[in-house]
């Protein structure tokens, strides 16, 4: 826990509520992300994930609290270059929309301004090699509308690596895709988190297939009911709630 | 072809003025088409067309007169969107009826210019002047600077508002330039095919272009090829068998759609 304390706080969020028409989404949020976590919001529909994600990345301007990122306050903060962001049902893009492999990541790569803008022939470079980082270094000449849902999604997660982000912040990424992409999307990013200390934050309702790889836990129901070690979340109230289908965490609004 | 057609400065002119507009027709449209904003055109035509009236009106320049109304009309329509909580397609009912009305109204109180207003209507290539033609250059010029100068970041925009809104670029100017390039574009339109047909030549070749594209790459030359082939080829065949030129770049147009979607059509059959 020493060690804890030392890391780097990427992400604070403070106080924050927000409201849709006055019907409360969250309420006075507190939540802190440091550097080399990865962290899953876990709570149910309509819980307020995606609005709390989408308030970390300046989308959603909170009611009230502030947020903070890299120690800057948000409305400063101008190295979006550090930012990796994958939105809910990402791969629902326009199925006429004619766009390579390569152009979906030329476009992001090209448009983000940062410190050393890539040169032509670094671009490509950086393309093939972060193809090659979720394995598709083969399809980067194919059109987009041609890979199944699962190789789309790699595509996405490629060009948020393409521009070397510090964090990923992805909102219920596998949406729409089977199992077994699942199951390799998220090996993926826990690979991702050890070995390139990459930052990722994930929104999800669906815990078991994200906790082999997660170490800490942000459960969410308007309010935040844990926050903490992913360890110690399996010993928690808010845990044995999770798994018996508790209506905090799990309720869901059909 | 007869060689008082080839050598006659109208028609070249024609040809000048019509390939231009045809280049930045071509690239806009499928931003336009792709961004569902192709009824922007149509908004944007019937402002540009209340620009004409009010500028024939007062005696003004009533070319550059619409310019400058129709940039007015294409940051109202933003504005509409984003702060009136409007659909962008009802923001352009509202400005596309508003600028008729203003036209109609226009021309019942000061009767004089009824003929030369009908030539917006229907357009009149074959008319276009030696200043229009450096108008057409101009903005052939501009426009295309404005998109490849900004391709990465209209491509991004256009593909993906949201992560291209957290990667930190300005969707706000982006959006600015893109409608008032748009604008820009349709008045000079206007001037060539007429209000009626303006839409078309900015969403056809697009559509066409998209049946059959790959990659964006090929979605902007195919649609820049188009929609030339269609005012260029438009021009030769009113010439040639005496019909009104904004028709036949129109049919063009839609003939050349009609084969992209049946090409379409008949190679997904195969591949299935």
């Amino acid at each position: 826990m020493i060690l804890e304390n030392k890391k780097e706080e990427v992400i604070r969020v403070e106080g924050v509520s927000f409201a849709y028409e006055r019907v409360p989404a969250l309420v006075n949020i507190n939540l802190s992300v440091h550097r080399g976590d990865f962290l899953a919001i876990v709570g149910p529909n309509g819980s307020g994930k995606t609005t709390l994600l989408k308030i970390m990345v300046g989308l959603l301007k909170p009611g009230q609290g502030r947020v903070w990122l890299f120690q800057q306050p948000l409305e400063d903060f101008n190295q979006w270059y550090r930012i990796g962001y994958i939105q809910q049902k990402a791969t629902n893009f326009d199925q006429i929309f004619p766009i390579s492999v390569a152009e979906v990541i030329a476009a992001s790569l090209n448009s983000i301004s940062r410190p050393q803008k890539p040169g032509r022939g670094q671009v490509r470079q950086k393309i093939l090699e972060a193809l090659r980082t979720v394995g598709l270094e083969n399809e980067a000449g194919k059109s987009m509308n041609s890979l199944s849902g699962g190789q789309q999604q790699r595509v996405l997660i490629a060009r948020a690596l393409a521009t070397e982000p510090e964090i990923l912040l992805l909102d219920e990424p596998t949406t729409g895709v089977d199992y077994p992409s699942q199951e390799n999307f998220y090996d993926l990013l826990g690979q991702l988190n050890r070995q390139k200390h990459l930052t990722i934050v994930l929104v999800t309702h669906d815990y078991g297939i994200v906790n082999r790889h997660i170490n800490r836990v942000a459960c969410l129901n308007q309010k935040l009911f844990y926050h903490g070690e992913h360890a110690e979340f399996c010993q928690s109230d808010s845990f044995r709630e999770l798994l018996q289908g508790g209506h905090h965490l799990i309720s869901h609004r059909h | 072809m007869s060689g008082d057609l080839i050598f006659s400065s109208l028609f070249l002119r024609a040809l000048l003025a019509g390939g231009c507009l045809a280049l930045a027709c071509g690239l806009l449209g499928v931003f336009l088409v792709l961004r569902r904003d192709a009824m922007i055109s149509h908004g944007l035509s019937h402002v540009a067309f209340a620009g004409v009236a009010l500028g024939l009106a007062l005696n003004l320049m009533p070319v550059v007169f619409s310019v400058v109304i129709s940039l007015a009309g294409s940051l109202l329509i933003l504005r509409l969107k984003e702060q009136a909580r409007l659909p962008g397609d009802t923001a352009i009912a509202l400005l596309s009826s508003g600028g008729l009305a203003l036209a109609v109204f226009l021309m019942s109180i000061k009767k004089d210019f009824g003929a030369e207003l009908m030539a917006y209507l229907f357009g009149d290539i074959l008319a276009i002047g030696p200043s229009e033609v450096y108008l057409a250059v101009g903005l052939a010029v501009v426009v295309s600077a404005g998109i490849f100068l900004n391709l990465s970041r209209f491509i991004f925009m256009t593909f993906d508002r949201e992560a291209a809104s957290v990667s930190g670029i300005g969707l706000k100017g982006l959006d600015r330039l893109l409608v008032m390039m748009s604008a820009v574009t349709i008045v000079l339109g206007l001037r060539i095919v007429g209000l009626l047909l303006v839409t078309g030549l900015t969403v056809i070749p697009a559509a066409a272009a998209l049946q059959l594209a790959r990659n964006f790459r090929q979605a902007l030359l195919l649609s820049s090829l188009f929609s030339l082939l269609s005012i260029l080829g438009g021009i030769v065949l009113a010439y040639v068998l005496n019909l009104p030129a904004s028709a036949a770049i129109i049919f063009l147009a839609l003939f050349i759609f009609i084969l992209g979607f049946l090409f379409k059509r008949l190679k997904g059959q195969q591949t299935m």
